[in-house]
């Protein structure tokens, strides 16, 4: 009886799912149309870029929520695929690969510097990785700032412009593409191109999770020891971790380049991998639905602190007394100390984190001294 | 005879001026269940952390299966076939009870990246007999009722119990474990006592540091006697209790 009960609760738990699938693609395929309608193309714009953050998220959240590993340069791999893809498609070099090309290219490379910046930093943990990884953000930036002599290469802080934008097929993305009497507005196509990729990279995440890889990460998150004496070479599986989260940035990084047309130094500072960071922390570390939670959150609420603060200001003051710029950065920050007080573990916690952070006893005998 | 399965020579260790393991040798026969004992501070777990790579020694060297263990690699000690509890548990305590038995599965598998999300059939496969492995354990140590919940939230027997899942799940030769029985009842002890002889009848040698004086004395074949870092005697429990100089060790009393 209880067997035939639990059969019938999983086969309505499967159609549930079935259901709601269906319903988030019809949501995520029509989002761009009232997006674009009802409040114009800049919150468009911010769309694709929430969906760029996602996929950063998702990345860092690897290094961070999975593996336990602090990483405060994140960033760096969003500009190496960038930068690979400015470099490969615009003027500047008179190269023009094909965006399936670069890519997966730009991903390689970012992957390749996730190693570079694990390598020397195997043995380090907490702080001391936050130094290190932020060192490393800011050596790459850096780099990208000067190096333009002897030989020009990323053009310094003027940036490369003029970047090709994403060809698929025979099709630009950079102007409306007609199909079979359908208009697609630019906007629109990088939407559902932005989409499918951020999908994927969910796909893999959580396909990694709940795998020997992914409980290797975890193991080495709550015991380094523990996990070496279970026969996990921790070295190649931190290793492992760098690189995956890395190449995620490289991917959003080649496709930040071709959709904005332009990239600088600038845009890949300190302030950018933080930005990651809170949206991994405060969605929820480790838990997927949290991090892009986290993600579009953190993309969409300063966007409105901006579009909306001026005119606030002007209906209550008459004038504008706060820069909204500073205004955004002051209500963020509090946003941020509001949410680690009262949810500690993130909006969005996995279950395990949540009970982790309610604090109860059964922790001490963990803890228990030899 | 059986054939020896693990022989330390001349084992060193110090830090800085305190020295925890002085020329220890000693040699461990296949199928044997082989007690380490001593007051505390004499050095167990320190061999046990030299044995399992994790502390680098600084003399002497350890031949496993024929094998020269190489010094702080832990990963590959675990794949030679030794596998190890902690004497102050160290489990995955935001992973599953489950989880932590498939950890242990993690060196007898080969799953990588493209596995993982391609999901091909040697891997899926991989993951059903990981998944069942852990099954079995779980059921093997009595905590098949747990699975699904979280190490941390595990009582203190139950955890030690795991622990020795998780450490099987390596197929490993010599399992070693340091104080299992600390902070266990009668009832509870008894029934360790009783998981240890099981896994000694498969065909798994065992290691076993233990305060417990009487458990060690009525489960092993023969014991090591540890005081300030030396080895003072090693024999069968019926002459290593009448041994003077463990009595010494033990001040008179607790150990006869
Ligand atoms: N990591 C360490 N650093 C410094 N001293 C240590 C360390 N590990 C063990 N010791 C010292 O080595 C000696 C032996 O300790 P230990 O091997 O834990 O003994 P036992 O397990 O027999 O109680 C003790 O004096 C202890 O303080
Ligand atoms: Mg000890």
């Amino acid at each position: 009886m209880t067997s035939m009960s639990s059969l019938n609760a999983l086969r309505t738990d499967k159609r549930m799912v079935i259901a709601a699938t269906v319903i988030m693609g019809i949501a995520l395929a029509v989002l761009p149309f009232i997006i674009g309608s009802g409040l114009g193309n800049s919150w468009l714009r911010i769309l694709n870029f929430a969906l760029l953050y996602i996929m950063l998220a998702l990345g860092l959240n690897i290094v961070v929520g999975f593996a336990g590993l602090l990483d405060l340069g994140y960033i760096a791999f969003y500009a190496v695929g960038a930068y690979l893809y400015a470099l490969l498609a615009s003027p500047h070099f008179g190269l023009h690969l094909p965006v399936w090309v670069i890519i997966p290219a730009g991903a390689a490379l970012a992957g390749i510097f996730g190693a570079l910046l694990g390598a020397p930093t195997l043995r380090l943990r907490g702080d001391y990785l936050a130094i290190v990884t932020l060192g490393f953000g800011e050596i790459v930036r850096i780099f990208l700032n000067n190096l333009n002599a002897p030989v020009n290469i990323t053009n310094g802080p003027q940036g490369i412009s003029g970047i090709d934008p994403i060809h698929l097929g025979g099709f630009t993305l950079a102007k409306p593409i007609s199909l079979f009497g359908f208009t697609l507005p630019s906007l629109h196509a990088y939407y559902y191109l932005f989409l499918a990729l951020a999908l994927f990279i969910v796909f893999v995440t959580i396909r990694l999770e709940n795998s020997r890889i992914g409980r290797a990460w975890v193991a080495i998150r709550e015991d380094e020891i523990a996990a070496k004496s279970c026969g996990i070479n921790t070295r190649n599986i931190k290793l492992l971790a760098f690189t995956m989260g890395a190449s995620f940035g490289g991917v959003a990084g080649g496709l930040f380049a071709g959709f904005q047309g332009f990239v600088s130094p600038e845009s890949f500072n300190l302030m950018e991998s933080v930005m990651v960071l809170c949206m991994v922390v405060l969605g929820g570390m480790g838990n997927i639905p949290g991090v892009i939670l986290g993600g579009i959150l953190l993309t969409i609420l300063p966007e409105i602190f901006r579009h909306g603060s001026g005119p606030v200001q002007v209906a209550i003051f008459g004038k504008i007394l706060l820069d909204p710029e500073a205004l955004r950065m002051l209500l963020f920050g509090l946003a941020l100390i509001v949410v680690m007080l009262y949810r500690p573990a993130g909006l969005w916690p996995s279950t395990t984190r949540r009970r982790e952070f309610r604090g109860d006893s059964t922790n001490d005998v963990l803890k228990e001294g030899e | 005879m059986s054939s020896t399965l693990l022989e330390a020579r001349a084992i060193d260790k110090h830090f800085g001026g305190v020295t925890a393991l002085r020329n220890v040798s000693l040699t461990i026969r296949q199928g044997e269940i082989y007690g380490l004992i001593g007051p505390n501070g004499a050095g167990k777990t320190s061999f046990f952390n030299v044995l399992t790579g994790l502390y680098h020694p600084d003399g002497g060297e350890l031949i496993f299966a024929g094998e020269k263990l190489q010094a702080s690699a832990p990963h590959k000690v675990a794949k030679l076939g030794i596998a190890r509890t902690f004497q102050n548990i160290r489990l995955f305590g935001n992973m599953t009870a489950m989880e932590n038995v498939m950890v242990g599965r993690h060196v007898r598998t080969h799953a990588g990246v493209f596995g993982a999300v391609l999901h091909d059939r040697r891997t899926t496969r991989e993951e059903a007999a990981i998944r069942r492995r852990a099954e079995e354990l779980l059921n093997y140590v009595n905590i098949a009722d747990r699975a699904d919940d979280l190490a941390r939230h595990l009582s203190y027997g139950d955890q030690r119990r795991l622990e020795i899942a998780r450490a099987l799940a390596t197929d490993p030769k010599l399992l070693a474990l340091d104080e299992p029985a600390a902070g266990m009842n009668g009832t509870e002890t008894a029934s360790l006592r009783e998981l240890i002889e099981g896994i000694r009848k498969d065909g798994i040698t065992v290691l076993l540091i233990e305060h417990d004086v009487k458990l060690v004395m009525g489960l092993c074949d023969r014991v090591a006697v540890l005081d300030y870092g030396e080895k003072i005697c090693e024999d069968v429990p019926s002459l290593v209790q009448k041994d003077p100089k463990v009595i010494e060790a033990y001040l008179g009393g607790s150990i006869a």
